[in-house]
């Protein structure tokens, strides 16, 4: 496999000054807007004056060097080992795209291949383009709401929206975030190749027609496609995924959307903010699974049952038909648990949000032994693709929607980051307990860590007491001063030693409030120390702060706290 | 704590949030709380058909104000099942004036709903059963099942009480046999009935039955115009006597409403009243057993004009001006002031509060203006304003608008040039005001000149206000007008 390699070890620094130079003209422009999915913001950290950009380049460049000699002077006697990269990422999705500038930050030579557009699903048809909508939809909820208008004194005549405005407004926005990232990773001297890439063996991949590149370590990122379970026939009319609403080419008066999870949900925030009504079909006994079971029946009493919005549990859509020949689109519902034949919805249009499926095809794994289950491919708790007889495959990592463990755009970040800290040297395990999630309905829903059910489990198990502290949004100044005191906050914690296991937040601003709680669990923090933290006054922070402050933990107890045991 | 150090936060800590009432999470009026529950051991005869043995509560629709009669379910804070604890808000009600939190003052389990969203109910009625412990949820239940198809009680279908979550797993099957009288011809009865969310929700909200109705959206199916259209149906579904087995139910109904009243025209569209209108209809109908008359009288309104635009700058408002002279020219005739409320007696108000009708979005109110006489112009206009701006959201309290010794309506912005109100039940007058217009007058010496009058028209209650009584106090009226300048004192 070796032998393969044509390229002469000294073409590499020969070309890749002058990439560097020739990119750093086109310097990104609106850096700080780049914190959509978790992009990483130290990349962006001193972009103002351009010189400090190419200067940074340089430093990055001058240790690749060093570390590609000082490679082969390791391998001291045994043929001489060059690789075109020291990392190759396939998918420039966020993760890919994280893991290429923390890659370029640690010194590697990178290269990044992708085979439709930069940015991957997050950029362009995910979390990006739905906060577009979702901003539109926030707005017109509120010009809506007469009675929340005047009791702030505000006199507004009707709202209403153009549907094309709209559209532009989330198209631009993909467009924008796109170019920036493209630019930020052009500017850092990373390489981007065009084609669908593939796994050729160990540390060899294909891109393209017949581009054949090495490099020391190769990362899957190529992340996923909205699923569509069988029986359902998407026509990207009226019945579509994710990809074609975001595009919001119709409203329709009525929309079944099938699943009620983040994308679901924010969806039906979008559609009945413009005005369709909309029907929840959900395989679960529930609405909104997968969150704490206190908030996502607080959010169903207000996401759900005042709009014009209803559901059907408990059932699948066995098959879905796209309105064709004067018909409208037909859904045929049978029970979750019998199979049995329940209902038929007949509705204008049927939006596919049953979750995502990897996109893992065609990228050769069979090469390398690798056998996907589901699809995602298998890894260890460093991202190390494990292959069909249980054994690591070297230099070879997965990350992002494609592995599969937690299939969030700042996640993918996350364990790209991870790996590039290993490939350098330095061991390191990501907490996947640590990663926040939000959705951005009206009011926002986010959290870290455990559910309360989940905790309790783990506490059971373990042995140790498990212990919740709520504090709600209707005790807060700034949440009253905006008229916004609908929302809780709640978190999970052991009494014993302090520790957050889980923090759980609906409310105004929910998604920028969670992450006080998410540090303290990525660094340990436990809450004796973060309750002494200050707050401003008055923001939303204080509903987090009142949390630290409500836990009860054995031994630090003060007066002034009082926690709140719930009844199991 | 350190939070409360802060002098800022005017909010309670919430650390002890469990036995606080912050932690209710509807609407803004949360200082209005009532007790509504009590124990059902309590109601003699109530339901006497349930034995009552364990600690099952009733959840009574409480009297938010003294006109109230009935109340609307505006929403359910907690779910069946849920488990309350004393002080939080399970329900919100809306009574004829405004929309309150309702709070328990047990601990328990909501075990059943009894009368659902969009549902009324009259003051005392059950709402919703409560139950002390999980074990006693399904008891309850049946309890609330086997109450709403035996009593009169206002739930009118076992969809509000039997805890199916899903609101809509299936379109009920029409349980009527012939189309209804109302809608257009709706022949074929085996066809699916298909409904959009908003309108299953209007149906439920109205108690129309959905079945009945007839579709127009695209494919036939059923929007909410097409349920706002066929609202009218409405009421006879929740007849008094007990509802007879379902499917006669569509005949009497149809019967009564061919008998009853003439058929709406084509395109009309019949709305049920809002708990506001009912109110208003209530009281209109009540009206008629005083016996009114009318006085009127033309005053000179040059003065006041001036006068109002030199306090005008200052915020005062015609209505603070106007209900300050009425204030002052009640404190010199209380009889004018007073009320007849059994046709026996009646009693000289010990305050002079003065009523000002107001229009709002679909209804009317009547926020009262405590101590007008008492109070100077400009506390008088700033009051004026806190009270419009809270009926306009329906948040008046009781007392802000049921506490009128007189009203005053004023329909002169309009043009109007004179008008004749009708008297509020407990009040002793009411006072019509017109429009201000310049107008041609000859004085004693036969000068012609032109001044501003505007007409008032006051109609009183002839059991204890008499002609003359009236006149004068329109006399003193008139000269308070004329002279402006002890307004302003």
């Amino acid at each position: 496999m070796q032998s393969a390699i044509t390229l002469p070890f000294s073409q590499t620094p020969l070309t890749r000054p002058n990439h560097v130079l020739g990119s750093t003209n086109s310097i990104f422009s609106t850096p700080r807007s780049l914190r959509f999915c978790g992009l990483r913001r130290e990349a962006f950290g001193s972009s103002s004056p351009s010189n400090h950009l190419s200067l940074r380049s340089d430093r990055v460049r001058i240790p690749s060097r060093r570390f590609q000699v000082s490679a082969a002077s390791s391998s001291n006697g045994a043929p001489p080992k060059s690789f075109d990269y020291d990392l190759i990422i396939i998918g420039a999705g966020v993760g890919g795209h994280g893991a290429a500038l923390h890659a370029v930050e640690k010194g590697l030579k990178t290269a990044i291949i992708e085979g439709d557009v930069v940015g991957g699903t997050c950029v362009n048809r995910g979390c990006v383009p739905s906060k577009a909508l979702l901003a539109v939809s926030g707005r017109m909820r509120e010009l809506q709401n007469e009675h929340h208008m005047k009791s702030f004194g505000l006199q507004v005549s009707a709202a209403g929206y153009d549907r094309q405005g709209v559209a532009d407004h989330a198209n631009n926005l993909a467009t924008k975030i796109r170019n920036n990232l493209t630019n930020s990773m052009k500017a850092l001297g990373v390489d981007i190749l065009t084609g669908f890439g593939s796994v050729l063996g160990p540390q060899k991949v294909k891109y393209g027609k017949d581009n054949i590149i090495t490099a020391k370590n190769i990362i899957i990122a190529t992340g996923s496609v909205p699923f569509v379970p069988k029986g359902i026939e998407v026509d990207g009319k009226t019945v579509i995924t994710s990809d074609h609403a975001l595009k919001l080419e119709s409203v329709p008066d009525w929309i079944a959307i099938v699943g009620s999870g983040y994308i679901g949900l924010e969806f039906s925030d979008v559609y009945t903010a413009l005005g369709s009504e909309v029907t929840f079909i959900e395989a679960l006994d529930q609405l909104m699974p997968g969150f704490d079971p206190e908030i996502s029946k607080l959010a169903q009493r207000v996401l759900i049952n005042p709009r014009n919005i209803d559901y059907h549990t408990g059932v699948f859509a066995s098959k879905i038909t796209p309105a064709k020949d004067g018909k409208p689109v037909m859904i045929e519902l049978i029970d979750a648990k019998t199979k049995e034949h329940k209902d038929t919805l007949e509705v204008d249009a049927a939006l596919i949000a049953t979750g995502r499926a990897p996109f893992t095809n065609g990228l050769g794994l069979e090469n390398v032994n690798v056998v996907t289950q589901r699809g995602f491919i298998p890894v260890d708790e460093r991202m190390r693709v494990i292959d069909g007889n249980g054994k690591l495959v070297p230099n070879l990592y997965c990350i992002g929607d494609a592995n599969g463990k937690l299939m969030l755009a700042h996640a993918a970040s996350a364990q790209g980051i991870s790996v590039v800290e290993q490939v350098t040297g330095r061991d390191h395990v990501l907490n996947h307990l640590s990663i926040p999630a939000a959705c951005f309905t009206h009011p926002e829903i986010s959290m870290v860590g455990l559910t309360e059910p989940q905790a309790r489990e783990k506490g059971e198990k373990e042995g140790f007491k498990v212990s919740v502290a709520k504090t709600s949004f209707k005790a807060n100044t700034k949440a009253l001063a905006e008229n916004e005191g609908e929302g809780i906050a709640k978190m999970i914690y052991r009494p014993d030693n302090g520790e957050i296991l889980g923090v759980h937040i609906f409310g105004l601003h929910a998604a920028d409030l969670i992450h006080e709680a998410s540090n303290a669990i990525a660094l340990g923090t436990r809450i004796q120390d973060i309750k002494l933290a200050v707050h401003a006054h008055p923001t939303l922070s204080e509903v987090v702060d009142e949390l630290f402050k409500a836990a009860k933990v054995e031994g630090h107890a003060t007066a002034s706290t009082v926690s709140e045991k719930v009844a199991a | 704590m350190a939070v409360s150090s802060s002098s800022f936060l005017s909010t309670p800590s919430l650390s002890n949030s469990k036995s606080k009432s912050t932690i209710s999470f509807s609407s803004s009026i949360s200082s209005f709380r009532h007790v509504v529950f009590r124990s059902s051991t309590t109601t003699p005869s109530h339901r006497r058909a349930m034995t009552v043995r364990s600690k099952i509560r009733e959840i009574f629709m409480p009297a938010l104000s003294s006109t109230m009669t009935e109340g609307k379910i505006v929403s359910w804070i907690k779910t069946e099942g849920e488990k309350l604890s004393k002080g939080e808000s399970v329900v919100v009600v809306e009574s004829d004036k405004a929309d309150m939190d309702v709070e328990t003052f047990y601990d328990g389990y909501l075990a059943a709903i009894v009368v659902g969203e969009g549902e009324s109910a009259p003051v005392g009625a059950a709402i919703g059963l409560l139950a002390e412990t999980e074990a006693e949820i399904e008891e309850a239940k049946s309890k609330a099942a086997s109450k709403s198809s035996s009593s009169s009680a206002p739930a009118d279908s076992a969809e509000a009480v039997v805890p199916s979550p899903p609101p809509a797993t299936s379109s009920p099957a029409p349980a009527i046999a012939q189309p209804s009288p109302v809608t257009e011809t709706v022949s074929d009865g085996l066809r699916k009935t298909v409904a959009t969310p908003y309108a299953k929700k209007l149906a439920k909200q109205h108690k129309v039955d959905i079945g009945s109705v007839a579709g127009t959206g695209p494919f036939g199916r059923i929007t909410a115009s097409d349920v706002e259209a066929a609202a009218g149906i409405a009421p006879s579904v929740a007849s008094p006597p007990p509802p007879p087995p379902a499917a006669t139910t569509p005949t009497a109904k149809a019967k009564a409403s061919t008998t009853n009243s003439p058929p709406p025209l084509p395109g009309a569209s019949i709305v049920p009243f809002t708990a506001m209108q009912s109110a208003v209809s209530k009281n209109m109908i009540e009206s008629l057993s005083v016996p009114t008359f009318r006085v009127g009288y033309p005053v000179n309104t040059d003065a006041l004009d001036a006068l109002y635009e030199k306090v005008k700058p200052k915020g005062v408002t015609m209505t603070a001006l106007l209900a300050k002279a009425v204030g002052m020219a009640l404190a010199q005739h209380p009889v004018v002031n007073a009320s007849c409320k059994d046709g026996k007696s009646f009693s000289y108000n010990g305050s002079i509060n003065v009523a000002v009708a107001v229009a709002i979005g679909g209804g009317l109110i009547t926020p009262v203006l405590e101590d007008a006489d008492k109070l100077d112009l400009y506390l008088l206009s700033q009051k004026w304003k806190e009270l419009v701006g809270k009926a306009r959201s329906k948040q008046l309290q009781p007392h802000e608008y049921n506490s009128g010794t007189f009203t005053l309506s004023n329909l002169g912005m309009f043009g109007v040039d004179r008008f004749d109100a009708i008297l509020p039940p407990g009040q002793g007058a009411i006072m019509a005001v017109g429009a201000s217009k310049p107008t041609v007058v000859a004085d004693k010496d036969g000068f012609f000149s032109v001044k501003n009058k505007m007409m008032v028209n006051v109609t009183a209650d002839h059991r204890i206000v008499y002609g003359a009584d009236l006149a004068a106090f329109l006399q003193t009226f008139a000269k308070i007008v004329e002279n402006p300048d002890s307004l302003t004192l």
